[in-house]
């Protein structure tokens, strides 16, 4: 069993409603609306192998999973959907060295009230990351040790990467 | 040299590493708490170059980012000009002729020996050794040189397009490359092995210093010569090749001591390696177009796209959500020396000021790549 | 000793052309000897092959406004870059070039060079806190901490050469190795002195480029960690001051090692003594120095600090043992 198919039986785990699914086929347009759960996706295309859409509340969860499998955090990044009123925040896990698997978990948080719990406790390279998505889309992290502007600067009142931010 | 904090008294002040010193390698502010010469705490502040790359890219369409790529990371600025390229092809599903390929891979390791002499020259003018500046800058012209000639820039490089590579090279460039290549070899052994790295104030000044154990590169996300510093194998161009990476033979340095000197002699091998390679591209260079075909308006299908390139530095990601229109919804750019940095708050607790900063120089920082 | 007016005045005027001569124009050796190593040219747009070019710099150095920021403490600021000058000057009044070129002989003159030297280290301690900088602090920290550790390997070696001379008089050491260089210090071929002799001469040298802040011992004005050390908030001729302190510092420093060391004024062959054989001596010298900073990069300060308490100190006690036991025996 390969280390794939080992994260997504872990993951399942904290799914149980929802089965595994292979990538469902796109016509043109966004993404069809899903519900949460792990999806194998084809990675020649994609760039990367599995995509987890989870709740909120499950990210520390998912986070504390993917440590114990070994896996280190690349990136966290938010995505603005404006139409669907959704701020989404995106955390890209990938392999150092040995087996490679890169796997995308996803989450869904409104608009008006964007609240995630921070996963810095298990990955300490959140840390930052978390902060710059605070500072481009002003998703609030809960318990972030330290959750104040990085690279903009410490009075800015405006979250810049909104879609709706006119400077 | 560390400390153990039960020992230190309560007299420390605060000293801004500001944004300009002329060691910290752009503008990088860090805040230290020292008590005597031993850093308490170091906090680098971010931000004095940021430009808001991100913003950009969903201002204009996917063609319009390719000269900003460049500006990010601007000493191996083709590997971040080639992760875009394979970005964008992936969304959209673009072939790119073999020649393209093999050219592509050229031009990126050209420009990581130059991004790493580079490196070196900062570092050593870091610890008081003027000279090797001199020296390394003497052969990092020759690249520049040949990468003008076939690109028409020195620095900030916006050589690849959607489909390939928009210039071709011509016998001089290969006859200049092969020229090069002899060149750096016989240089290496004297000029920059026998006078740095074999010196025993330098091995004396970065030896043991600078830990990082392979836990804490995993748990911080540093990759590149940075991991590899500390016995972790992982590199892109192996572990998840692209391009025509699978086609040459050539090694991955991996030292296990984990110190400001293993970093040193990953980057010094790397060097090497990088002439192994463009000497084989070389050699199997094929014939063909240098372009393949695309549409003159890009618009990829929508979904997630995420690729990933070896630069000088470490894994450099792009992360790409299309929604069907011309400009890309979104882009996110993963820049390792930003992970990189990231445990420079953990690990130089304890050390002494002098020694903190030969730990920075062996990080090998770009601040307009962390910053974007 | 003739102590007329006419001597006075001239030793006086003399000695301030060599010191300033020096100070400009060793510049100018630093960097074309820089430029060489580094494989470039150097200096040679102002006069040919950039002679003018101290003259240039000077020239700019005095046109700039002298700034004094706030916080500092205004006399002292003002005064330790003079400082740093006065000692080194003063320093050449003892030294002797020649048989007969030698301002003052005086008895004590090892004792009055040594006072100097330490006169000069209070100036960089004295600009450096009166900066109100905490990189100039640092850096003062650091400077004094090493000139003190330096300072005493260099006193023990000479305390050796004295003892061997039987003279603190400079003008006795020297002439005491007249003859050919068999009877230099740094060989001394009698009475068994051969074997540790050549030990005191690399630690005096080593303390040397110490004790003048040269790399790869100049923590005190570390660039690249520092910014500009003690110097950091001094402009034009504040700055210009230092500097000509420093290589006025280096002349002394090799006029010194010079005449303890390797003779004085005296031919290698025991022919022409005079005072070319001993400018020729310290401009050698003089280019060890320069050529040892463009080689190597910068040690910690620990390290530093480790060099001179455990190794140089204990070596250099076990020489002036040795020697002592030497001359008894012989």
């Amino acid at each position: 069993m390969d280390i794939r198919e080992k994260t997504q039986i872990a993951l399942a785990l904290l799914f149980p409603a929802a089965p595994v699914t292979e990538v469902p086929v796109v016509a043109e347009g966004p993404p069809p609306p899903r519900d949460a759960g792990v999806v194998i996706q084809d990675f020649p295309r994609c760039g990367s192998h599995l995509d987890v859409l989870c709740r909120p509340d499950q990210v520390v969860a998912v986070a504390q999973i993917m440590d114990t499998e070994g896996f280190f955090l690349e990136s966290i990044a938010g995505v603005d959907w404006l139409e669907k009123q959704q701020l989404e925040v995106l955390y890209d896990y990938n392999r150092l060295g040995g087996e490679h698997c890169r796997v995308m978990v996803r989450t869904l948080v409104p608009r008006t009230e964007p609240v995630v719990p921070t996963i810095s406790a298990v990955f300490p390279a959140a840390n930052w990351h978390e902060r710059e998505t605070f500072d481009f889309y002003g998703v609030h992290f809960q318990d972030h040790p330290n959750l104040i502007r990085i690279l903009l600067p410490e009075d800015a009142d405006f979250h810049p990467l909104l879609k709706d931010f006119m400077p | 040299m560390t400390v153990p904090i039960s020992l230190r008294h309560d007299e420390t002040f605060v000293l801004n590493l500001g944004p300009q010193h002329p060691a910290t390698h752009g503008v990088l502010r860090v805040i230290l708490t020292l008590d005597g010469e031993y850093v308490v705490k170091a906090e680098p502040v971010l931000g004095y170059v940021h430009r808001m790359h991100e913003k950009l890219a969903e201002g204009g369409t996917f063609a319009q980012f390719m000269p900003n790529t460049a500006r990010m990371d601007y000493l191996h600025a083709l590997a971040f000009n080639h992760g875009w390229a394979l970005v964008v092809e992936k969304a959209a599903g673009i072939e790119v002729p073999e020649r393209a390929e093999y050219i592509r891979v050229i031009t990126v390791e050209l420009n990581r020996i130059a991004s790493h002499l580079l490196w070196w020259a900062a570092f050593l003018l870091d610890l008081g050794g003027f000279t090797p500046l001199l020296y390394a800058f003497d052969d990092r012209e020759k690249i520049i040189d040949l990468l003008e000639r076939v690109t028409g820039s020195r620095l900030t490089y916006c050589y690849m397009r959607f489909g390939g590579v928009y210039n071709d090279i011509d016998d001089e460039f290969i006859a200049g490359t092969r020229a090069f290549i002899k060149r750096l070899r016989s240089r290496m052994p004297r000029f920059y092995h026998d006078l740095v790295t074999h010196n025993i104030i330098l091995i004396k000044r970065i030896k043991d210093i600078g830990f990082i154990t392979p836990e804490q590169c995993r748990r911080y996300g540093a990759t590149g010569p940075v991991a590899r510093g500390s016995g972790i194998s992982y590199d892109i161009r192996k572990n998840e090749p692209y391009s025509v990476y699978p086609e040459f033979d050539f090694e991955v340095p991996v030292f296990d001591e984990c110190d400001s000197m293993a970093r040193y002699m990953v980057r010094m091998h790397e060097m090497e390696q990088s002439l192994r390679i463009i000497e084989q591209a070389l050699d199997k260079l094929p014939d063909g177009p240098v372009m393949g075909k695309a549409p003159k308006v890009l618009k990829p299908e929508a979904g997630y796209y995420y690729s990933a390139v070896e630069t000088a530095r470490g894994s450099l990601g792009y992360r790409l959500i299309c929604d069907g229109g011309k400009n890309p919804y979104k882009l996110k750019l993963r820049s390792p020396t930003f992970s990189n940095l990231s445990l420079f708050g953990e690990v130089a607790e304890g050390m002494l000021l002098a020694d903190a900063l030969a730990f920075m120089g062996s990080l090998d920082l770009v601040i307009p790549e962390i910053d974007r | 000793m003739e102590t007329s007016i006419w001597r006075a005045l001239f030793y006086l005027v003399g000695i301030m052309a060599f010191a300033g001569l020096n100070a400009a124009y060793l510049g100018w050796c630093e960097r074309k000897g820089a430029a060489r190593i580094q494989r470039r040219i150097g200096p040679c747009e102002a006069g040919f092959a950039g002679l003018l070019q101290p003259l240039a710099d000077g020239l700019k150095l005095m046109s700039k406004q002298l700034l004094v920021p706030q916080g500092v403490d205004g006399i002292i600021f003002r005064v330790a870059p003079v400082l740093a000058m006065v000692p080194a000057i003063t320093s050449m009044v003892v030294i002797p070039f020649s048989g007969n070129i030698e301002a003052r002989a005086m008895e004590l003159s090892v004792l009055l060079l040594f006072a100097l030297a330490s006169l000069g280290m209070m100036a960089i301690l004295l600009g450096g806190w009166a900066s109100g900088n905490k990189y100039a602090i640092i850096s003062s920290a650091r400077a004094v901490s090493q000139n003190l550790a330096y300072e005493i390997p260099m006193l023990v070696t000479v305390i050796t050469i004295v003892m061997i001379s039987g003279s603190m008089n400079l003008r006795e050491i020297a002439l005491n190795q007249m003859g050919g260089f068999w009877h230099w210090n740094i060989f001394r071929l009698e009475n068994g002195h051969f074997l540790t002799m050549w030990i005191s001469f690399i630690i005096f040298f080593i303390c040397s480029v110490a004790e003048t802040n040269r790399a790869p011992f100049d923590m005190a004005e570390a660039e690249s960690e520092l910014v500009a050390g003690f110097m950091t908030e001094y402009g034009s001729m504040g700055f210009g001051l230092f500097m000509m302190g420093e290589y006025l510092n280096i002349v002394v420093g090799a006029c010194l090692t010079t005449t303890l060391f390797l003779g004085g004024w005296d031919c290698p062959f025991g022919k022409t003594p005079g005072v070319w054989w001993f400018l020729l001596k310290i401009y050698m010298l003089i280019f060890t120095f320069i050529w040892i900073r463009w080689t190597y990069p910068r040690t910690q300060i620990y390290r530093l600090l480790n060099l001179s308490w455990k190794i140089l100190i204990p070596f250099s006690l076990a020489n002036l043992l040795i020697t002592a036991a030497l001359i008894k025996v012989f």
